[in-house]
């Protein structure tokens, strides 16, 4: 009996034709395991957030900052916890709980700690060991070693972190430049949509800036069933 | 038969006792507690005016219009007469109850000890009175039932001078009553059936002729329990003196209360948080001795200046020792820091269980139970550092202006009583809350804003309901971070206003609010309220 031999020998190795492919291939595995710098890991995202994260990853152990928008902050804390994960705000007192729920964000599982005042990098670094994505709104502005102390804090448990504000090193900084409105005109509708400009600056303001379009409430969390509270 | 010798303490009108010991009424004036708009019992001042029980209030107000008139309540009963058993227990062991007031105990002990039963009787009685029933009266008879019925012989006073030929003796032995062993029966043959029927058969047997215990007695018992029941059968026995009831002693409740007490005054939290770490672990331990947990925890603190504070903390799991510090220093410091001084020392601090719960219902999972426990305690470690209401859940209750629908519930703290579900619930239809898109951002403190129309006017609502202008600039609040704060910027777009109208009948508490949405030039969205102190902000769009 050859044949568990030559199933074998398949397994081994890919035919000759393709020798450049199996070169690249094992390079790739030799930098695989002498990488220098650490990969984060992450989850695809869909919706709103895909078009804005670079690679459509929402990465974990990293920071993000949203600069003015409480809303992509919502969206992206509903895709860090949508397979039932916690998560936590802080340092946001006037969170819309109810337009939360909207983005998909299971009130149970969310913590909020509204006013930590002095204490809010020591709340923060106590619920980044245990919850998968932590929103804080920075009462001050951190230094970089605040910042790189957290960041490996971070990295160690693989929680995201969504600055509501400014930080010093992110994977990236979101930042709503323009909203379209539907839905009000003078005197009569009421909200009912809006097209966001957002500007994305990639890994420590080096990397590509590009804006991008995106609408809001967002059309897949719409089609995947997730009411809107507002609508009855 | 060889029944069992049982002494049985009586207490006359004891709901009315416990009563006026929980209310600071005067002793002796006429008094009612009604149950289901009926006279439930009343005071012996009440009755000699004329009141029965089974009145309506309104015939027993007639009868005696100075009568004071309280509910009857069951709990208050029995917990009045805990620290009388307990008393009684010091004295004779194996105390039982046979209602609030009432209670047997077995005579071969405190007879063997006091000498004889009417010693014996007496002793209990020379206690109950020291404890402030002087009214209270003893049985003693062949089984329980025979023994109440001759603790309550004797009758009210009046009735017991007038039948009682031994006037001459000392008032207490006249409230002692013994029925001589093998005598039961005898003893109870001239009493009415209604001692030991309940209304309907009590009627049905009078129909047939049957009115005293002799005469139900006298019946064949199989007869009586082919024709009348179970229920009857019992009642037969009891009348023929041959009870199967027993004494059965209460077993009593383990305390597992555990307070210390501080000499000198400490005024320091960390100094209390380390010297209650014993007393935290004994009452923890204690309980787990029992196989039982604490869910929650009442917490006593007095302080120097005579101030007494006490609060109940819930667990989401149980508490432990370092929980319990923890709910002291919460309850002390309020708000404030750990290091914080306290405004006065403390003197002593009590722990009390205020629900406890099988340790079965609270094991550990064989692999433990994985995230959650994490989670809850890097939480309480947070609420160590801002404090207990510091770190909350959220929850949607009801309301029409979306700060009111947001609760706070802080972590550990079960969400009952929330107005979440039922008449206050969420999902009523709330005429005049919000529909369309929900703001992000829901401010929960007063933002005043400017909302002008083109000629520098501040906007106002008419009578009819409508704006007097259109908004043509708008100035954002400036307390609000973000914003821009600075000039008014031109108004895009708007609708309104929406008005919202709540407890109008209610002069405290209502309010009439007008809400618009507005646009601005740069893209911002406002929600914005009118009420009578001007524009304010209510949400953003953000």
């Amino acid at each position: 009996m050859s044949i568990p031999l030559t199933s074998v020998a398949h397994a081994a190795g890919p035919p000759a034709g393709s020798a450049a492919e199996r070169v690249s291939e094992l390079q790739a595995r030799i930098h695989g395991m002498q990488r220098d710098r650490w990969d984060a890991g992450g989850r695809p995202v869909s919706g709103v957030l895909a078009g804005l994260l670079p690679d459509g990853i929402l990465r974990t152990g990293v920071v993000y900052t949203v600069d003015n928008s409480t809303s992509l902050i919502m969206a992206a804390v509903a895709a860090a916890t949508a397979d039932g994960g916690w998560g936590a705000v802080v340092g946001l007192p006037d969170f819309g709980a109810e337009a939360a729920i909207g983005y998909g964000i299971d009130l149970e599982r969310l913590v909020l700690v509204p006013s930590p005042a002095d204490q809010w990098l020591a709340v923060t670094a106590a619920l980044v060991d245990v919850l998968p994505v932590v929103v804080v709104h920075p009462a001050r502005a951190v230094g970089d070693a605040e910042a790189a102390r957290l960041g490996a804090r971070l990295r160690q448990s693989g929680c995201t972190l969504i600055v509501a504000g400014a930080w010093p090193q992110s994977e990236a900084a979101l930042r709503v430049t323009d909203t379209r409105w539907d839905g009000l005109g003078a005197g009569h509708g009421y909200l009912a949509g809006r097209d966001l400009a957002v500007h994305v600056t990639g890994r420590n303001g080096s990397g590509r800036r590009r804006s991008t379009l995106v609408h809001l409430p967002d059309a897949a969390a719409a089609a995947a069933g997730i009411r809107q509270p507002g609508e009855s | 038969m060889n029944r069992e010798r049982t002494i049985v303490l009586w207490c006359p009108d004891w709901p009315v006792l416990a009563a006026r010991s929980a209310t600071d009424l005067p002793a002796d004036g006429p008094m009612a507690l009604i149950e289901h708009g009926m006279v439930f019992a009343c005071s012996i001042e009440a009755r000699r005016q004329g009141v029965r029980r089974g009145l309506t209030v309104r015939e027993a107000q007639f009868r005696c219009t100075d009568l004071v008139v309280l509910p009857y309540d069951p709990a208050l009963d029995r917990r009045a007469f805990d620290p009388v058993l307990d008393g009684l227990e010091d004295i004779t062991p194996g105390v039982a109850v046979l209602r609030p007031g009432t209670c047997a105990i077995r005579a071969r002990g405190p007879v063997r000890y006091y000498g004889s039963e009417d010693a014996a009787a007496r002793a209990m009685l020379d206690y109950l009175h020291g404890a402030g029933l002087p009214e209270a009266r003893a049985g003693i008879a062949d089984g329980p039932f025979a023994a109440e019925q001759a603790a309550r012989r004797e009758g009210f006073p009046s009735r017991a001078r007038a039948v009682d030929p031994r006037g001459a003796l000392p008032e207490r032995l006249d409230r002692v009553h013994i029925v001589p062993p093998g005598e039961s029966a005898a003893f109870l043959a001239p009493l009415p059936v209604s001692a030991v029927a309940e209304a309907g058969l009590g009627t049905l047997l009078a129909r047939l002729g049957v009115h005293t215990l002799g005469q139900l007695a006298a019946l064949p018992a199989q007869d009586v329990h082919r024709r009348f029941g179970a229920a009857a059968a019992q009642a037969h026995a009891r009348a023929a003196g041959r009870e199967h009831e027993e004494v059965v002693p209460r077993t009593p409740t383990p305390v597992f209360d555990r307070g210390q007490e501080f000499e000198p005054a400490l005024d320091r939290i960390d100094q209390l948080a380390f010297a209650l770490r014993s007393t935290a672990d004994t009452f923890v331990q204690t309980l787990r001795e029992q196989t039982l947990v604490c869910t929650a925890v009442s917490i006593l603190v007095s302080t120097e200046d005579g101030l007494l504070t006490e609060r109940t903390w819930r667990h989401p799991r149980w508490f432990t020792a370092s929980d319990l510090i923890d709910r002291v220093r919460w309850q002390l410091q309020g708000e404030g820091r750990a290091d914080s001084g306290l405004a006065a020392g403390v003197v002593r601090v009590v722990f009390s269980p205020d629900r406890v719960d099988a340790v079965a219902n609270h094991e550990d999972g064989l692999w433990g139970t994985g995230p959650d426990e994490r989670i809850h305690h890097a939480l309480t470690r947070v609420q160590g550092l801002v404090g207990h209401a510091g770190v909350v859940t959220a929850a949607i209750g009801g309301g029409r202006m979306l700060a009111d629908r947001q609760v706070w519930v802080p972590w550990g703290d079960d969400g009952a009583g929330l107005p979440t579900g039922g008449p206050g619930g969420a999902d009523r239809p709330w005429s005049g809350s919000l529909g369309g898109l929900l703001p992000a951002t829901v401010y929960r403190e007063r933002h005043p804003v400017a909302l002008v129309t083109d000629d520098g006017r501040s906007l106002r609502v008419d009578d009819r309901g409508a704006l007097d202008g259109e908004p043509a600039r708008f100035s954002p609040p400036r307390s609000i971070e973000g914003s821009t704060g600075g000039p008014p910027s031109p108004v895009v777009a708007w609708a309104g206003p929406w008005p919202v109208r709540e407890r109008w009948w209610d002069p405290m508490a209502g309010r009439t609010v007008q809400r618009v949405q507005i646009v601005e030039e740069t893209g911002g969205a406002w929600l914005l309220a009118l009420d009578d102190d001007g524009w304010r902000a209510e949400a953003r769009y953000d």
